[in-house]
């Protein structure tokens, strides 16, 4: 049965080919190089660099950050997508293109209206300053962009998938008589669980990489606002070249662990993940 | 009058928190660029924002973004395509580094790109005996924007792949479909809308993109200068005002793209389910 | 804002070390980009000084970023006690938009405060192959010069400054303009930043001449391991004088007048100027500069203020949008 729905293998290998060498060439040579950078000056340069009391406490940021971001996106994820592909209603490209818009809005400009909204001069900076609340240049400035810039990841990797899934099972659902919370929790997660699980990769990979909004509403401020690519962009400002590829190779290591913990649950879950192609 | 009537719950909840985060997160923030601009009056607006120099870097931005993200487009089907449906050795490693671009901040990528193209890079050095220069030309600018962009595309293709069963192609190779026909007439309908939202993603990003671009770009003037960079260029000279206006060009530019797409995809949908 | 950095830290997980006895004081000290290295070992001399003096335990917070970005923040309402930045004209507008310190602030501190300075110089590949010794070398047709963009990058206002500063002087004030255009034509990448413009220059190989600060050209030969790259002294170069000053409504807020106007004060004593000397910044102090005269080579030096009538009116004529700088590339591509 399998070589009916399948190509040659003549064919097979040759997208196998293409893909490999499109991913080298666009991927692997940038992240050799920046290991190559990280340790052009030995292990010992790369490991002083990493083992720093400010790389640290960038590193703890960057965790809080993403740690408060991405649950925040997933919930909307959740709540968009649901809204979207279970029920019609007008205007639904406008909403679809609303949430997609951040995405499109340059990173300067996305740290850019936080300024202009919290900032001393902005609408609401004199009030703020008055009671003596930091958003900009603090903590709750450098989350709230980040919120921003990941926005769209979980929506936009669901909406697709459960259009392409339909309503009907969750209509089955409903007429044996589950609940609407029972329908999603037994029905549609499993459904789109993968999907999820790439949402969520994607932001949080983008939530602790982020660099350009971070930086308008960071303030900067060694060991208490800096996050690990502005800690990146400080090593290279001053002419630190190793440790600024030594901490960035660290930075996409760590985005990158997740995709371990999703290997391992694809492996524990390879029978069921065998099953879902209904 | 908004809606058909169906048995699953959960509209009212769902979408009001939709529109409500939407809200509070994007909408109101991106005011502020709007209510800015409209501080400078419309012949400010228009020397800011409409000069001859700002209209080549918008066509550079937006004319680089549709090259980048139509490359990722095709080599990142591929690329989905071969992670979901076909084993090989060290595949995990190559699903792990799909998501890097994302993962690495935007200057190191740029850093690391540049680092590879320029004439004395691993790939530079190549290149530059052909008589094609890459780093410090708009076509760096391509460059940054493909690596940029595709993640979106392989991430969004590839769940809808996974599921899309066998049974489908299997009944139509059962009709005597052709691998080639059941490909065009079965699976690539099927994974269209996810590839139109890939493309659209992809291609939003790369339009406001800032970071990996300027080290690759040559800044040049009328030549490699992206539309991002004379924000920055406003802003130093604080003329924030200045800012937001090119800001907000290229943010209606972008929505009116993002929004053809979306009702192009609508209606594809509407016209496969009649 | 304390409340909220207090909490937050917390939730990071980063417990501040609260000493014992006297309460402890924390300045924030807003400035450019290469200067970290300098105020980590000014602010450790500085605490240690302090508490010697006074028994008050001070921890210095530092935030670096390009010039302009770091005034604009502090503008938005980044509280610093202290501003150390590249060009007078950032300060100016802090004074000018946010008033958070009065316009005359130069006057307060010696040397137009700036208690450390630095000049324009060239970079050139080892051997000095093209042979380039002075300004005039640099419009030469097939010299490769490598200089960030002035209208993103303040620190790259020196440069363009102290090429319009050479051509007034050896060829009058008509020619500058034309001079100026020769060299920008002779720019084959124009980065956002100067770190950018090194990078093309050291690691990618481009050009032939990197325009830079003395201190950053020396910060450049030290990564790339010293033998690859010569430095050149022009004739005539721009005093480059990055200011520093109190931000008096913030430093009021937080009761930290006294200390911020103190740490300031500091840089100009000998133990500061040593730091400062060692960091590749030219010390002001006397004794100090004649120890480091080696690796200062003597150069005549015009000022923003003498020769183009202060930052306001140099940042209106050449930077500002439609700016002689704007003029140079339009005319290029007509």
């Amino acid at each position: 049965m399998k070589g009916s729905v399948s190509e040659p293998a003549w064919v097979r290998w040759a997208l196998i080919g293409v893909a490999l060498a499109f991913l080298v060439l666009n991927l692997a040579l940038p992240l050799a190089a920046v290991f190559a950078g990280a340790f052009a000056k030995g292990v010992a340069a790369f490991r002083t660099a990493v083992d720093e009391k400010d790389a640290l406490a960038a590193m703890r940021l960057t965790l809080l950050v993403a740690g408060i971001a991405v649950p925040l996106n997933i919930v909307f994820g959740l709540a968009a997508s649901w809204a979207i592909t279970k029920f019609d209603f007008r205007y639904k490209s406008v909403l679809i293109s609303l949430i997609d818009l951040p995405l499109s809005v340059s990173p300067v400009v996305s740290g850019l209206i936080y300024v202009l909204l919290f900032g001393l001069q902005g609408w609401l900076g004199p009030w703020l300053r008055a009671h003596d609340i930091q958003i900009v240049f603090a903590v709750p400035g450098i989350v709230l962009a980040t919120v921003f810039v990941t926005f769209p990841f979980v929506a936009r990797e669901l909406i697709p998938l459960m259009q392409e899934q339909g309503r009907t099972d969750e209509e089955a659902a409903r007429s044996l008589g589950a609940s609407g919370l029972q329908t999603f929790w037994h029905v549609t997660l499993p459904n789109i669980r993968w999907g999820l699980l790439y949402g969520v990769l994607l932001c949080n990979a983008r939530a602790m990489g982020e660099f350009g909004a971070v930086s308008v509403v960071s303030g900067h401020i060694r060991g208490l606002t800096n996050t690990l690519p502005l800690h990146i962009e400080i090593l290279y400002n001053e002419y630190n070249y190793v440790a600024a590829f030594a901490v960035a190779s660290l930075l996409a290591g760590l985005a990158l662990v997740t995709l371990v913990a999703k290997s391992v649950l694809e492996w524990r879950f390879r029978d069921q993940l065998a099953g879902t192609g209904h | 009058m908004f809606r058909q009537r169906t048995i699953i719950p959960g509209f009212g909840l769902t979408f009001g928190f939709t529109v409500f985060y939407l809200c509070i997160i994007v909408l109101i923030p991106l005011s502020a660029i709007f209510i800015k601009t409209a501080g400078l009056g419309w012949d400010g607006y228009v020397a800011v924002a409409l000069s001859r120099r700002a209209l080549l870097a918008y066509r550079l931005s937006f004319g680089a973004a549709a090259i980048a993200a139509a490359i990722n487009s095709v080599f990142g089907l591929i690329v989905a395509w071969v992670l979901v449906r076909y084993d090989f050795p060290g595949k995990r490693v190559v699903s792990a580094l799909v998501d890097l671009p994302f993962a690495l901040p935007t200057a190191v990528a740029g850093i690391a790109l540049t680092a590879l193209y320029a004439p004395n890079g691993w790939l530079g050095e190549l290149l530059t005996p052909l008589g094609i220069k890459v780093a410090f030309e708009p076509l760096g600018v391509v460059v940054a924007l493909t690596f940029i962009g595709l993640p979106f595309v392989v991430r969004t293709v590839e769940p809808v792949l996974a599921d899309l069963g066998h049974d489908v192609e299997e009944a139509a190779a059962s009709l005597g479909a052709g691998r080639r026909q059941t490909f065009t007439r079965v699976i690539l309908p099927a994974i269209l809308p996810s590839l139109a939202t890939g493309f659209a993603l992809a291609f939003a990003r790369g339009v406001g993109e800032y970071g990996s671009v300027i080290f690759i770009a040559g800044n040049l003037p009328y030549r490699s200068e992206i539309a991002p960079l004379l924000i920055v260029q406003q802003l130093e000279q604080y003329n924030y005002a200045g800012a937001t206006a090119i800001a907000a060009t290229m943010l209606m530019a972008s929505f009116a793209v993002l929004l053809a797409i979306n009702l192009l995809q609508a209606w594809d949908r509407k016209r496969m389910a009649a | 804002m304390r409340a909220i950095l207090g909490l937050t830290m917390l939730l990071a997980g980063t417990a501040m070390a609260a000493p014992v006895g006297a309460a402890p004081v924390t300045l924030l000290n807003v400035s450019y980009d290469p200067t970290r290295e300098l105020y980590k070992d000014i602010d450790a001399a500085f605490a240690k000084d302090w508490q010697a003096k006074t028994g008050d335990v001070v921890t210095i917070n530092q935030s670096h970023g390009g010039s302009g970005k770091q005034a604009r923040s502090v503008i938005d309402g980044l509280e610093a006690d202290v501003v150390t930045l590249a060009l007078a004209y950032d300060i100016d507008e802090i004074a000018e938009r946010a008033k958070l310190l009065p316009a005359a602030w130069q006057k307060r501190l010696p040397n137009n405060s700036t208690p450390y300075y630095s000049t324009i110089v060239f970079l050139v590949r080892k051997g000095n192959p093209k042979g380039i010794h002075d300004w005039n070398d640099l419009v030469k047709p097939g010299i490769a010069v490598i200089t960030p963009n002035p209208k993103s990058s303040g620190g790259a206002r020196w440069n363009y400054l102290a090429a319009w500063g050479y051509a007034t002087k050896t060829l009058g004030a008509a020619k500058a303009k034309d001079f100026v255009t020769k060299l920008y034509h002779n720019v084959p990448v124009l980065d956002s930043g100067a770190r950018g413009s090194t990078t093309t220059f050291v690691e990618r190989g481009q050009g032939d001449v990197l325009l830079a600060w003395e201190n950053e050209a020396y910060l450049a030969t030290h990564e790339a391991g010293g033998d690859k790259f010569e430095i050149i002294t022009p004739s005539v170069s721009v005093l480059a004088e990055p200011p520093v000053a109190v931000v008096d409504k913030n430093a009021a807020k937080h009761g930290t007048a006294k200390v911020a106007e103190a740490y300031l004060r500091y840089l100009y004593t000998p133990a500061a100027q040593e730091i400062i000397a060692k960091d590749f910044y030219r010390p002001r102090d006397p004794a100090v500069a004649a120890k480091y005269a080696a690796a200062f080579k003597p150069v005549q030096m015009f000022t923003i203020d003498r020769n183009f009538g202060g930052w306001t009116k140099t940042q209106a004529v050449h930077f500002a949008d439609g700016g002689v700088f704007d003029q140079i590339f339009e005319a290029a591509k007509r």
